[in-house]
């Protein structure tokens, strides 16, 4: 049976793991190669390496880090941050990364995602979507979630569906940071629109939600950040736990 | 020698790094004489079907590759393009394994791509998943799949049961990327590298 996958998010800025509370206070963490292979040997799924750099030079550390993470870890990992162009994807992708991850790019040029999709396949093509209600609407924000549009999530998750993204990883604003779940009832209506996997991210902060997310919320896979970083739940306690509550996962 | 042929398949860099990581000795090639000359052909894939079949084309390697009398294992598109027909742009493939290669219906617990680790029964005692425990976890990401038929040497399912490796002969190919399977994909790339020898 298809598991559920567990993905652990790095963010990444200028070749170097960095933790934080919604990117405020950040602190080095070491170098992300070990941290991925680390995570890589207790069970984790896939990864994602987010760059979070603000410059374009600090951007170009990337591609060497991609080289380095695909030499070394055996397991699927996505890169996002910043990726804006046909070029860049192909660069990343052929320095050794599996997926890649859009964000804003394709809110303001929604037909890169075709580009993409055609040029590489639907399989490498990851769409983030941020979101958050709005006066009981769901819209999507660009920019790590500051800069709002009109953009309605469902509508535009099928947009990019439509223009052949193989996965939505869809983080809820409202709950990212909170630790106090996932967005169930969104991520289940997204599921209910889509026929594609949904990765869900934002709000994780202990076992029974990422049950939750499984169970109420029918994602394919629960992504999170700072709840593996600081140790707050273990991968492979994880996976037990959700194997005792009769979901398949990776041991 | 080991050759990975190259005709610019997405996965041919993961390929590339799981053959370091087991220190194998190989070269990316797209050249037939070297291709012809190898001990063992791998023969990657990412994509479309069609698409990797024109590549294919235009490195004149169709008659190249169906002609191999060494081991050869397809991964992924690898397998896929093995079989006579893809549904994936109603492609004609190389037709060295007979059958038809089908798009997955979508339904409420089960969307398209298959992505993720799913488990993998073995159906007979082939080399290639020697020291590999029947359900193991292997990673799968494909929209397209080859039913169960009697080259099938370990299936899967997702919705349907389908072909996760077949054996014809020389030929091995795998659904699954084993390149991306951690350690026990690391075996049976291992494996593969050991038939024969």
């Amino acid at each position: 049976m298809l598991t559920k996958r567990i993905i652990p998010c790095l963010d990444i800025k200028n070749g170097r793991t960095v933790k934080g509370v919604n990117f405020v206070n950040l602190r080095d963490a070491g170098d992300p190669v070990e941290l991925a292979k680390k995570y890589a040997e207790v069970g984790a799924d896939e990864l994602v390496l987010l760059d979070i750099s603000a410059t374009i030079e600090e951007r170009e550390t990337i591609y060497e880090l991609v080289k380095r993470v695909g030499a070394q870890v055996d397991i699927p990992f996505t890169v996002g941050g910043g990726i804006a162009s046909v070029e860049k994807v192909a660069h990343i992708l052929r320095n050794g990364a599996d997926k890649v991850s859009v964000n804003s790019a394709v809110v303001y040029r929604p037909i890169l995602a075709k580009e993409i999709s055609d040029e590489f396949g639907a399989q490498c093509l990851v769409v983030a979507i941020d979101a958050r209600q709005v006066d009981g609407e769901w819209l999507v924000h660009t920019h790590g979630g500051s800069k709002p549009t009109e953009l309605k999530l469902f509508d535009w998750a099928e947009e990019m569906q439509s223009k052949g993204a193989g996965e939505i990883l869809f983080t809820s604003m409202d709950h990212d940071g909170t630790k106090a779940g996932f967005a169930c009832e969104a991520l289940a209506m997204m599921n209910e629109r889509l026929t594609i996997p949904v990765i869900a991210s934002g709000g994780a902060g202990s076992m029974d939600h990422f049950v939750d997310v499984f169970t109420k919320g029918k994602a394919d896979a629960g992504l999170a950040a700072s709840v593996f970083h600081f140790d707050e739940i273990g991968l492979s306690e994880l996976k037990g736990y959700l194997r005792q509550k009769n979901i398949e996962v990776r041991i | 020698m080991i050759v990975m042929i190259d005709y610019d398949a997405g996965n041919t860099c993961s390929v590339m790094n799981a053959l370091d990581r087991l220190e194998a000795d190989y070269i990316l090639s797209s050249d037939p004489a070297e291709i012809q000359s190898a001990d063992k052909v791998i023969f990657p894939g990412v994509g479309h079907a069609g698409a990797a079949m024109e590549a294919l084309k235009r490195k004149g390697l169709v008659d190249v590759i169906k002609g191999l009398k060494q081991p050869v294992l397809g991964i992924c598109v690898g397998m896929q393009l093995m079989v006579e027909q893809s549904e994936e742009g109603d492609t004609n493939c190389l037709g060295v394994v007979p059958g038809v290669v089908k798009r997955f219906e979508h339904s409420e617990d089960h969307n398209v791509p298959h992505i993720g680790w799913n488990t993998t029964m073995k159906k007979s005692d082939d080399p290639l998943f020697e020291n590999i425990e029947d359900q193991s976890y292997f990673y799968y990401v494909h929209s397209y799949y080859m039913p169960e038929n009697e080259y099938c040497i370990a299936s899967s399912h997702y919705d349907v049961t389908f072909a996760a490796a077949i054996r014809k002969d020389n030929f091995w190919g795998i659904q699954f990327h084993a390149e991306k399977s951690s350690k026990l994909g690391a075996q049976l790339i291992s494996n593969f590298l050991k038939i024969n020898d």
